[in-house]
């Protein structure tokens, strides 16, 4: 094969690179170097958390963490059971997913299905802006604006900081999320679709709530579970809005720590480098970057296994 | 000759099937947005109308202080805030913008490798900020040495955005149709002669756009800084790479932990001091697509 196809051409006039081209290598390396940035990263979060994690669970052991129901890394003695964070952490994403999800997807059927293209393109980089207030503002509002509201126009007992303020704000950072990841999916579907179900006598609404929505279906799942990722690993508003005082509850109404926002207390006090407490947040550090890691995966698994693919 | 018209019966059968049901669907969808909308506005308004009472040239012309909360301003938080960026544009913008052309221009999708980078990108876009504070913390400040300053802070904002980078200028790159690349190869321009006069060059509002968004991301980023011990109080201006620092986010979770009133009325106007800059770089970022968008 090989030497018919250089046999085709005439000798002395050779086609293909007439000489080696050292600049156009030199940029494809160093284009190459860039992108491996990013590999670089992934290893050293890895490389970070690990040591420090293997030396926690020599020392807690790997029992009392899973199974401990107390977490007081500054207890006398210090108690290491993750559950109480564990709890906290699922509550609050949770509520925040109660928030995002029916608001994030009508919003989302809206500028996808109903909105003309004048009033989709001043609201869409609104909704940006609204995913672009940093979250330390959203904590001081969580803070200041919605927990005196829930305790003085709700009828329960609400604690000064607490997780249901948290898990509503984190709810409100990750509408915009949720709602231009299902509109982009909605958006996807192509029009023939939508003409045939109008062609078939179809109104709007069942146009959109029975043809476009389930043909998007696998889109907005991964974008959903995008947004729990994102609430599962908010860091400032809990922090700010919902305490520092874990305890084994799912009660939104008392203090809560989330594993971020333990990392975050933990880690802005003076821990000395080397004991249990500076191990503890490495040990908390991997579950959440393990949780998300796998949140993330699934997202871009059903993104390809189930996409339906047109044209 | 007959006007072809839609027989009124027609409308009304049409009108008869599209019960109050519609209405209330198309209210539901119309209400959320607006609640997402709402919420926005209060958050603006309820920080401007908290802050603004403090908002005076004390807050950028004095130092952090815990005694005097009169007396207290935010310039070294500020001026910590303008270093990281900085230094987070001349990291994050290049490369990511390099990474976004190999994977756009040269990467050959069926190796393993290409797909391998292309999905780490995607999670790592997708990692809690805080876990970039413990990669600071673990491996920068301590294992390779760089200490606790703000050199160490802006490589960690760099490293958080640069997924954000990398994924919007591979969409800038990618909008430019595959028919210039071809003249400009037919022409006997290289390949990177092709990627530097022609592709770039068409690629550049919007390449600037995810750039100017991914930096007002990490102006806003607190919790990889804070895990950085940059909480603590730092009356002074960075002055080298290694200087301890504070930002903006930083400095207003300080003051929201504190628990004098003054404090949080501090806190809301240096809020105003930052939602004001994200605005503005929003705006330019939202004009510059608008302008210079060009469709092929």
């Amino acid at each position: 094969m090989e030497r018919s196809s250089r046999a085709a051409t005439a000798p002395g006039l050779r086609l293909g690179r007439s000489r080696p081209r050292y600049g156009e290598a030199i940029v494809k390396v160093v284009l190459l170097v860039a992108a491996l940035v990013s590999i670089a990263t992934t290893i050293g979060i890895v490389a970070s958390l690990v040591s420090p994690t293997i030396e926690f669970f020599a020392e807690v052991g790997i029992v009392e963490f899973v199974t401990g129901t107390s977490w007081g890394p500054g207890f006398r003695p210090p108690t290491y059971g993750v559950l109480p964070l564990v709890t906290s952490t699922v509550v609050i994403t949770l509520i925040a997913v109660l928030v995002a999800v029916p608001l994030g997807l009508l919003a989302a059927i809206y500028l996808s299905e109903y909105a003309s293209r004048r009033v989709r393109k001043v609201i869409k980089p609104t909704l940006e802006v609204l995913a672009g207030i940093p979250t330390v503002v959203l904590g001081f509002f969580a803070l200041t604006v919605v927990t005196p509201f829930l305790r003085e126009w709700t009828p329960f007992d609400v604690s000064f900081k607490n997780g249901l303020s948290a898990g509503i704000v984190v709810g409100i950072m990750i509408i915009p999320l949720v709602a231009s990841l299902a509109e982009d999916a909605m958006a996807a579907v192509p029009n023939g679709l939508r003409e045939g179900a109008f062609a078939l006598g179809s109104s709007r609404m069942t146009t959109s709530l029975r043809v476009v929505f389930p043909a998007a279906l696998s889109g907005i799942i991964a974008g959903v579970i995008l947004a729990v990722s994102r609430a599962f690993g908010e860091t400032m508003i809990v922090v700010i809005a919902a305490g520092s005082n874990p305890a084994l509850t799912v009660n939104p109404l008392q203090e809560m720590v989330t594993f971020a926002s333990y990392i975050a207390q933990a880690a802005s006090g003076d821990i000395p480098v080397g004991s249990t407490v500076y191990k503890a947040v490495f040990a908390v550090g991997s579950l959440l970057f393990v949780t998300t890691f796998a949140l993330n995966y699934i997202s871009a698994r059903i993104v390809r296994r189930f996409r339906e693919v047109y044209e | 000759m007959t006007v072809l018209t839609t027989p009124k019966t027609a409308v009304r059968l049409a009108a008869k099937g599209r019960p109050l049901r519609e209405h209330l669907f198309r209210l539901a969808l119309v209400a959320s947005l607006v609640i997402a909308l709402g919420f926005l506005a209060l958050v603006l308004y309820s920080m401007i109308s908290k802050g603004m009472g403090r908002f005076d040239a004390r807050l950028w012309e004095n130092m952090p202080s815990i005694r005097r909360p009169e007396a207290a301003g935010a310039q070294s938080a500020i001026t910590g805030t303008m270093w990281l960026i900085g230094l987070t544009a001349v990291m994050a913008l290049p490369t990511g913008i390099l990474a976004a052309i190999y994977l756009e221009e040269y990467a050959d999708r069926t190796r393993w490798y290409n797909r391998v980078i292309e999905l780490n990108i995607q999670n790592l876009a997708a990692i809690p900020s805080i876990i970039y504070g413990i990669l600071a913390l673990g491996i920068i400040a301590r294992v390779l040495g760089l200490g606790f300053g703000v050199l160490t802070g802006a490589i960690a904002l760099s490293l958080l955005v640069l997924p954000i980078v990398i994924i919007s200028a591979r969409e800038a790159i990618r909008a430019v149709p595959p028919s210039i690349r071809e003249g400009s190869l037919a022409l006997g321009a290289t390949q990177w002669q092709t990627i530097y006069r022609q592709v770039l060059p068409a690629a550049i509002p919007g390449i600037a756009t995810g750039s100017i968004l991914a930096l007002s991301r990490a102006i806003g980023e607190a919790a990889p800084l804070i895990v950085l011990g940059a909480a603590t109080f730092v009356p002074f201006n960075p002055e080298s790479l290694f200087d301890r620092f504070s930002a903006l986010p930083v400095q207003i979770y300080f003051w929201i932990t504190q628990s004098r009133e003054e404090f949080h009325l501090l806190a809301a106007a240096a809020i105003v001091i930052l939602l004001a800059l994200l605005l503005l770089m929003n705006s330019a970022a939202i004009l510059l697509r608008n302008r210079y968008q060009k469709r092929y």
